[in-house]
């Protein structure tokens, strides 16, 4: 498939949606609207996910990031009294840290771009489902990571939970 | 469908087969969304209002039409032609998106929602997941329309919407493990061709575990849906509309229009994962007689259970916040997990399934059908007259 076919256009559209959400949550004022950019970027991703025949991880993207981490976001934004005030003023703050920061990150991305295999013959496996594949590289190959990874997460439950609890009793 | 379109995929060769697929379920979908789902949640309100009057001993709307049952159709032409009315002191643009992202969060979970054996808009392989994951669209729409209308009581709706809906989608992803362990398929199309027509072999039968998660799953869908008993999100006695509160015109139907539309999303997936779906005895061999069939049987199905909601929406009182969290979390989330692996369990024991257990669940609930409605009828025996109608 050469030049401009179906899938390149969508591509484009859902990378370009992403990279829409991700520069609005960097250079919006407010932070509710950088949250909602959130949003947006999440959904490009869930998006090329779905071009990448990767519908299971497409679903989770959708149910964690933004059931989860936006709404999540959003919510504590609006717990948060007098959040509507705060202007951002010191935006050019850290200059010299982020431009080390980009330097780092854009070279990591351009490792993986040169160690990647690009033009690989298409084949079409939309038939076949990735979730039976994904269980069964959870539970076989990967279940140790996958056990560690539940074990880190309890703990944070447990952290957020003793976290709490002493705010509460301090202030009674 | 799907062998429609590669029927019409081959006849037209020089039209890449992508684009002719896509085209096709643009249009399916584009048909769903005007011939069905509009008219059912606007039928839904007359539907509600009239169940709901019945019950609480009125009359309710009858002057539009034989019934009053255009009345849906008069409250939409109302709606569309009201001034929209924009509040100073509102964020504007979010305040304008946020009515469309709440429909859009309940249209997309239509995708997914088999109406026939062929009648889906995209048999999707993670589909219930799918429909899990889209509705989230529908708590950011609720923040937003609570947060950007600068206003003390939507903004105390749409918190109370999200601590709900973060919630109780916990409990509902839970009770639909049990279904997916038992049917080995996320797909809706799966689910459904893992259940027959007869209702011992419907995955509620299938062990006790599963008869408790259809219950759960069923109140986590109306807390999911913000329907009373948990409508605290738009309590009208506490916070005026919540998060509708600043809404007027056709912005604020489009929020109603999402909450009837997904009454009926309710319903369908009820009927899809615990009783059978659009499954009927292959009584004929014409597709098309069969289709029809079939989707009569799941919407039947599916209203019986928008009927169940309304039913329980005008005889319940609404339940206090904490109670929503304390029911959520101390009994909803530790009986779905016990499911899970009460199903796991049970599935060791009999990997086929059981018989014996199917017919004695279907015995057991029938019973209980039974003996309530002995119950409805002794105390119908014993009621007073009314004035209204029979009773």
């Amino acid at each position: 498939m050469e030049g401009l076919s179906a899938e390149v256009v969508v591509f484009f559209f859902l990378a370009g949606v992403a990279v829409v959400g991700a520069c609005g949550v960097a250079f919006a004022t407010h932070i509710v609207y950088s949250a909602l950019s959130l949003m947006l970027s999440f959904l490009g991703v869930a998006g090329l996910y779905v071009m990448l025949d990767a519908d299971f991880v497409a679903g989770v993207q959708l149910l964690v990031y933004v059931g989860g981490v936006v709404v999540l976001t959003l919510f504590a934004v609006m717990l948060t009294q007098g959040i509507r005030d705060v202007k951002v003023s010191n935006r050019s703050a850290g200059r010299g840290f982020g431009l080390l920061t980009v330097v780092a990150v854009f070279a990591l991305l351009w490792r993986s771009f040169q160690a990647a295999q690009w033009h690989r013959p298409v084949e079409y496996l939309a038939a076949e489902s990735s979730t039976a594949a994904v269980g069964n590289a959870l539970l076989g190959r990967y279940v140790l990571p996958f056990e560690v990874a539940s074990l880190v997460l309890l703990a944070v439950l447990v952290g957020a939970v003793v976290l709490t609890r002493k705010e509460t009793a301090e202030s009674e | 469908m799907l062998e429609f379109l590669n029927g019409l995929a081959a006849a037209n060769p020089e039209v890449p087969g992508v684009l002719l697929r896509v085209a096709g379920m643009l249009a399916f979908g584009a048909l769903v969304v005007f011939v069905f789902i509009l008219p059912v949640a606007g039928i839904t309100s007359w539907v509600e209002r009239r169940v709901w009057a019945r019950i609480q001993s009125r009359i309710g709307p009858n002057r539009v039409g034989p019934g009053g049952f255009l009345q849906w159709l008069a409250d939409g032409l109302k709606n569309l032609l009201k001034e929209d009315v924009i509040p100073q002191a509102v964020d504007e643009p979010l305040f304008r998106i946020a009515p469309y992202l709440v429909v859009a969060g309940f249209v997309a979970a239509f995708v997914a929602i088999p109406f026939g054996g062929s009648l889906i808009i995209a048999d999707l392989n993670i589909g219930i997941l799918y429909i899990t994951a889209i509705t989230s669209l529908v708590v950011v729409g609720i923040l937003m329309a609570g947060w950007s209308s600068n206003n003390k009581w939507s903004m105390l709706g749409g918190i109370r919407s999200a601590t709900q809906i973060i919630s109780y989608e916990i409990p509902l992803g839970l009770t639909i493990f049990p279904v997916v362990l038992v049917s080995g398929t996320l797909s809706t199309q799966g689910i459904t061709a893992a259940q027959g027509w007869a209702p011992h072999t419907w995955h509620m039968f299938h062990n006790p575990f599963l008869l408790v998660s259809f219950l759960l799953f069923f109140v986590c869908a109306l807390a999911e849906g913000n329907r009373t008993p948990f409508d605290l999100p738009e309590a009208e006695s506490e916070l005026v509309a919540g998060f509708a509160t600043e809404y007027s015109g056709m912005r604020s139907l489009l929020f109603f229009l999402a909450e009837w539309g997904n009454l009926y999303v309710i319903g369908a997936l009820v009927a899809t994962l615990f009783m059978g779906g659009w499954q009927v005895p292959r009584f004929t061999d014409d597709p098309t007689l069969l289709a029809v069939a079939q989707f009569f049987t799941i919407f039947l199905k599916a209203y019986f259970w928008v009927f169940v909601a309304m039913w329980v929406r005008a005889t319940l009182p609404r339940i206090r916040i904490d109670q929503l969290m304390a029911l959520c979390w101390k009994y909803l989330v530790p009986m779905a997990l016990l499911n899970t692996l009460g199903t796991a369990f049970f599935m060791v024991l009999f990997p086929e399934g059981s018989l014996v257990v199917r017919i004695a669940l279907v015995a057991v609930v029938l019973a209980i059908i039974f003996v309530f409605a002995r119950r409805v009828r002794f105390h119908l025996a014993r009621a007073r007259g009314l004035g209204y109608g029979a009773v």
